[in-house]
């Protein structure tokens, strides 16, 4: 489900672009959906390719993450001129020890899950890794809240990324 | 050195499992991996990927990552709605009887003497 607020993008109102999208979980037929429009969104404003991919795979590992281990979820997209804004507020199990959870490795994924490829352990570190900011809250047995910032820059000075 | 998907369906002998889709891209390398996450991370714009998993979510880690195509190594078969994703999206999808080392091993091969190195 997407909703796009239409009023943000009138002529002489504020250059900024926002989307929103309902997940739900263990819904692995839609998954990817809302992060493949974030993607083509970003792509259409004109958005410098190197923060496309960062911010498509940020995308995509906070809605693979509501999908895997949350009830349902919402992913939002705010889109300015100078940098893309993602969240991710889930109602799901929360997670006791973040620190522990941004380990590369540590993951919580259920066996069947593990064996389509996911829960590596990698999609919170690879978030972090992609973001100029990135911010995480929980609280256990209510859920998790996530935050991503990707400037719109050829080259980030603050996030490491993921080139080679 | 960039080589394109032609080249790779030629010379490892590929199966189109949506055929034309895709043949002309350019291809700058490979990346071999069964962990989603993973190739998020580690694989490169352009690269083809070779990984046993058929499910639908292999198509849109491809269109994330940007990659150039995804081979099935050892014989798999991508599922049905892998299928229809894969067509809808535009990602060239592509299937070997090689293992994922044979496989590999060919195309490094390929991208080396491409470059002239052997």
């Amino acid at each position: 489900m997407e909703t796009r607020k239409p009023d943000q993008t009138a002529p002489d109102g504020p250059a900024r672009l926002e989307l929103e999208f309902a997940v739900e979980g263990r819904d692995f037929a839609a998954a990817g959906n809302a992060a493949s429009r974030i993607k083509r969104a970003l792509e259409h404003v004109g958005f410098a390719a190197r923060a496309v991919r960062r911010a498509s795979i940020t995308a995509y590992e906070a809605e693979m993450n509501i999908v895997i281990h949350a009830r349902r979820g919402v992913i939002r997209a705010c889109i300015t001129p100078e940098a893309v804004t993602i969240t991710a507020d889930d109602e799901g199990p929360g997670i006791p020890d973040i620190e522990l959870a941004m380990q590369e490795g540590y993951s919580t994924a259920p066996e069947d899950i593990r064996e389509m490829g996911f829960g590596a352990g990698m999609g919170l570190p690879n978030m972090r890794k992609c973001s100029d900011r990135f911010s995480i809250e929980s609280r256990v047995g209510q859920g998790t809240a996530v935050r991503a910032v990707i400037r719109n820059e050829r080259r980030g000075t603050e996030g490491r990324g993921l080139d080679r | 050195m960039k080589v394109s998907l032609q080249q790779i369906i030629n010379e490892l002998e590929l199966s189109e499992a949506l055929p034309g889709v895709g043949k002309d891209r350019t291809v700058s390398g490979a990346y071999c991996s069964d962990l989603l996450s993973d190739v998020m991370a580690h694989a490169q714009p352009g690269d083809v990927w070779l990984t046993l998993q058929t499910h639908q979510n292999i198509v849109a880690v491809a269109v994330m990552a940007e990659l150039a195509a995804i081979i099935l190594t050892r014989g798999m078969r991508p599922d049905p709605d892998t299928l229809e994703k894969a067509s809808r999206e535009g990602v060239p999808l592509l299937t070997t009887q090689l293992p994922a080392f044979e496989a590999a091993g060919r195309l490094y091969c390929m991208f080396r003497r491409e470059r002239g190195e052997c």
